[in-house]
């Protein structure tokens, strides 16, 4: 618990200097890669504690970046209202999406396609809903002049690095408390053996609906600042099957089920996505970048099931 | 009065009955021994009455109060603890936080669990071992582990499913003598044993099962000399 | 009344297709237990294979059905063998992550390979219509499916009549029992593999002249035949077919009375209703889930 506080503290302080030598372009990327670590950690409390294969997950990101977005735009109401909310949204959601699925004994495979369906039916939805713009998309104004970031939660890159890093560093804390708590080992005792979880008194319903409202809570909160940064909200891209599959590739590079998984996972990711992307352009390429993505996902599969973090932290403990 | 008592417990399968009728008591302090040939009904009966699965009929009284039906979770929180006939043990955790996650039943802060944890490790000898990964224990061990977790729990009765099954009689010899201590510190034991030399050792009490129906009920001695009983094993005999 | 009958036919003739997809999704799960989350990827493979096939010697679409279905056969074996194999006693998130990262690695060589611009097969065939009574049935669809039939109709006489197909059949109701009677267990899994991705190659290229090609189909593909085998009943082959049908038909009525990029919503939403209400699928045992 101390060990990972301390690298906690260590992580976000040395990331927080960044602003003083990274330029802007750097600035953006790493704040895409702090929101998808993000993202992973959010899931990966379902999935890599509780066991719990969401697949849907990019309904949260959707339905908090539209509720921030709708409310600022349509209704005059600061993000610094609409984030909150939207997390309680997406919690709700997220609970009862567990409650309905495992009440129901929706099970496993069954139950990562329920989240499916649930995400596939709002991007739906949302793509014939006027009301948010449908399929042509919905639009943050502009900035205006003399804008205060800390008043609006918008920004420039470093504004964003510094948010996501926040987020993130929040996420990290509360997956490392959840860890070392009664939830956490409950949790975890459910993805191992529900039949001994439940002999164990675990209440493994309420316990699948914490775990789910938890990170669709916090999905949801990311999906608003994500809105908040791109300025721009289609169906597809905030909530599609690829967003989905998207999050889920840094935690499972990462380390499923490990405080720092996702966070290691995304800032390996992201370089290999952003270099694949630049070899794609230079050589005229498109989809080298997936190509790569699968591969590399194939590779942690098949030789580094745990992920690349466990190894990480052998390397900085100084052990084989 | 009895710690557990099982009224006519029935559970069918699709048509198939697989414990009809069965009844019988645990007394408060005993050790009381489920036996019988494979198939006849005793892991069933375990699981009806842990809450594993849900009986067609008949109920379960445990400490004066019926808690037919209810769940796992629930009846862990009376007071039932058990242990599974296949263990698997969370391999990812080290058996200090495996029996933690039993100790949580009734302790919420972390301090207080890890202590609870630790003394029921000791209570099977897996201190020394408690920093170690689940996943490389020895099979006696996991064994040990399993009960450890469900005494965790803080039950007032053990459901212990085949644990001696696959284990040698040296390693059987230690697990009889933590479960003798187990027992005197004031845990009531119902077990499930195919090991009539362990079961002889530890069981005052003794129920059989045969397709599903109670064929004897008695002390060791009583069940032994018992014409149905003899039968019925000396026919699993005959037919393997 | 004629345009209600004429959505409805070509959602049944529509159903067939899926129910071939399904058909191989299911095999797959029923002897295997795993779930082939690239199913619609494998798709995608078959329906270049149909159009490349016609665009280098302008055959018959129907033409383009048996070399796919033997490209898909001899991947799904491969695939089956030498990778899939060492996951079987994995948990099923790390079976799912496998073949997340082999759907993406396909998408991906399909992109490079093939760029992300559709492709669309135009046939004079495109434009003929059979005519029963006043029901116009496109014959393009109506061929589709009438060999989509006829493949799930010998692929069941073969899983009933043939040494291999009852040694299938043996693996998916006991794994270890089929083991013992000295069935090559790995082998009869390739074969399995082999036929079910076989389904889904047969089924694009049946589909290659109906939709254009690119690499962004699959994830479609594949949730069209999640959805065709959780409302039959997964593990069940004639509920692959019923569910088949329903979709096809759930998807032609909501295009009608919704709007067609609608057609999804109702087939998703009897999907999550299924799963509520009946879990096991509308015709599977209770066993077949898990």
């Amino acid at each position: 618990m101390r060990r990972g506080a301390i690298a906690v503290a260590a992580f976000s302080g040395l990331l927080a200097l960044g602003p003083l030598v990274l330029d802007g372009y750097l600035l953006s990327l790493l704040a895409l890669a702090f929101a998808f670590a993000f993202f992973g950690a959010a899931w990966n409390l379902m999935m890599g504690f509780a066991g719990m294969l969401s697949i849907g997950h990019g309904l949260y990101i959707g339905i908090g970046g539209y509720t921030v977005a709708v409310l600022l735009v349509t209704f005059g109401v600061s993000p610094w209202a609409g984030l909150p909310l939207a997390g309680l949204l997406c919690a709700g959601l997220g609970a009862a999406i567990a409650w309905t699925g495992f009440r129901f004994a929706v099970r496993g495979v069954y139950f990562a396609l329920l989240t499916l369906a649930a995400a596939e039916l709002a991007r739906i939805l949302f793509e014939h809903w006027p009301f948010v713009g449908g399929t042509g998309g919905f639009f943050l104004p502009a900035l205006p002049p003399g804008n205060v970031p800390l008043l609006t939660l918008r920004g420039g890159p470093e504004f964003f690095y510094f948010a996501f890093l926040l987020l993130l560093t929040a996420a990290l804390v509360l997956t490392l408390a959840i860890r070392h708590s009664r939830m956490g080992y409950r949790l975890m005792a459910i993805r191992e053996d529900e039949d001994a979880a439940r002999a164990s008194g675990v209440p493994v319903l309420r316990m699948r609906i914490a775990a789910a409202a938890l990170s669709g809570g916090m999905t949801g909160i990311g999906g608003g600042l994500f809105a908040l940064m791109n300025g721009s909200l289609f169906p597809n891209t905030m909530m599609g099957v690829a967003i989905s599959i998207e999050i889920m590739i840094a935690p499972i590079v990462g380390g499923l089920g490990t405080v720092f998984g996702p966070a290691i996972g995304a800032l390996f990711v992201m370089p290999v996505h952003e270099l694949s992307e630049h070899l794609a352009q230079e050589a005229g390429v498109f989809g080298l970048n997936t190509l790569i993505y699968g591969l590399l996902v194939l590779l942690v599969v098949l030789f580094l099931p745990a992920g690349i973090g466990p190894s990480v932290a052998r390397l900085l403990r100084g052990r084989r | 009065m009895s710690l557990l008592a099982v009224e006519a417990l029935s559970r069918n399968f699709a048509g198939l009955r697989a414990v009809s009728e069965v009844s019988f008591c645990v007394e408060e302090g005993s050790i009381t021994a489920l036996i019988g040939p494979n198939g006849a009904g005793k892991t069933t009966c375990f699981n009806l009455i842990a809450g594993a699965l849900k009986p067609s009929s008949g109920r379960v009284i445990f400490a004066g109060e019926d808690v037919t039906g209810l769940p796992p979770e629930a009846l862990c929180l009376r007071g039932i603890g058990r242990t599974f006939q296949i263990v698997r043990p969370m391999p990812e955790l080290t058996v200090l936080e495996n029996a933690m996650v039993g100790a949580f039943a009734r302790e919420s802060r972390l301090a207080a669990a890890e202590a609870v944890a630790r003394e029921a490790l000791s209570r099977v000898g897996l201190l020394p071992k408690a920093g170690m990964p689940a996943a490389q224990l020895t099979l006696p061990d996991r064994k040990m582990l399993e009960v450890a977790r469900a005494l965790a729990t803080r039950p007032r009765l053990l459901l212990l499913d085949e644990v001696m099954a696959g284990l040698r009689a040296g390693e059987a010899g230690a697990i009889v003598e933590s479960l003798r201590a187990v027992n005197a510190a004031g845990v009531t034991i119902l077990m499930i044993e195919h090991v009539m030399r362990v079961v002889m050792a530890l069981a005052r009490h003794i129920v059989v099962l045969h397709h599903g129906e109670k064929i004897a009920d008695g002390t060791p001695e009583e069940v032994t000399r018992d014409p149905a009983v003899i039968r019925s094993y000396l026919g699993e005999r005959g037919a393997a | 009344m004629d345009l209600v009958a004429g959505v409805i036919a070509n959602g049944v003739l529509m159903g067939a297709v899926y129910a071939l997809i399904a058909f191989g999704l299911t095999i797959i799960f029923g002897v295997m237990r795993v779930v082939n989350f690239a199913h619609g990827e494998m798709v995608v493979i078959g329906m270049y294979a149909g159009y490349f096939l016609w665009a280098a010697f302008d055959t018959h679409p129907l033409a383009a059905v048996l070399p796919a279905a033997a490209l898909l056969f001899l991947i799904g074996y491969l695939l089956q063998f030498h990778l899939v194999q060492h996951f079987l006693a994995r948990p099923a998130h790390v079976q799912f992550i496998l073949f997340i990262a082999l759907a993406l690695v396909i998408t991906g060589a399909h992109l490079v390979a093939f760029g992300p611009n559709p492709r669309g097969i135009f046939s004079l065939a495109s434009f003929e219509v059979y005519r029963i009574g006043g029901l116009r049935l496109d014959a393009v669809r109506s061929q589709a499916a009438a060999a989509a039939l006829l493949i799930v109709a010998l692929l069941w006489a073969f899983l009933r009549a043939s040494r291999l197909g009852r040694a299938i059949r043996a693996a998916a109701d006991n794994r270890t029992g089929a083991a013992v009677v000295g069935i090559r267990i790995r082998h009869v899994y390739a074969v399995t593999a082999g036929i079910g991705m076989a389904c889904a190659g047969a089924a694009g290229a049946l589909v290659a002249p109906l939709f254009d090609t690119h690499p962004f189909l699959a994830p479609e593909f594949t949730l069209i035949a999640f959805i065709t085998v959780i409302l039959g009943g997964i593990g069940s082959l004639p509920g692959a077919l019923l569910g088949g049908l329903l979709i096809g038909v759930a998807e032609a009525a909501a295009a009608l009375v919704l709007s067609p990029s609608m057609k999804s919503v109702l087939s998703y939403g009897l999907l999550i209703l299924v799963m509520l209400a009946r879990p096991q699928g509308i015709i599977g045992s209770p066993e077949g889930q898990r």
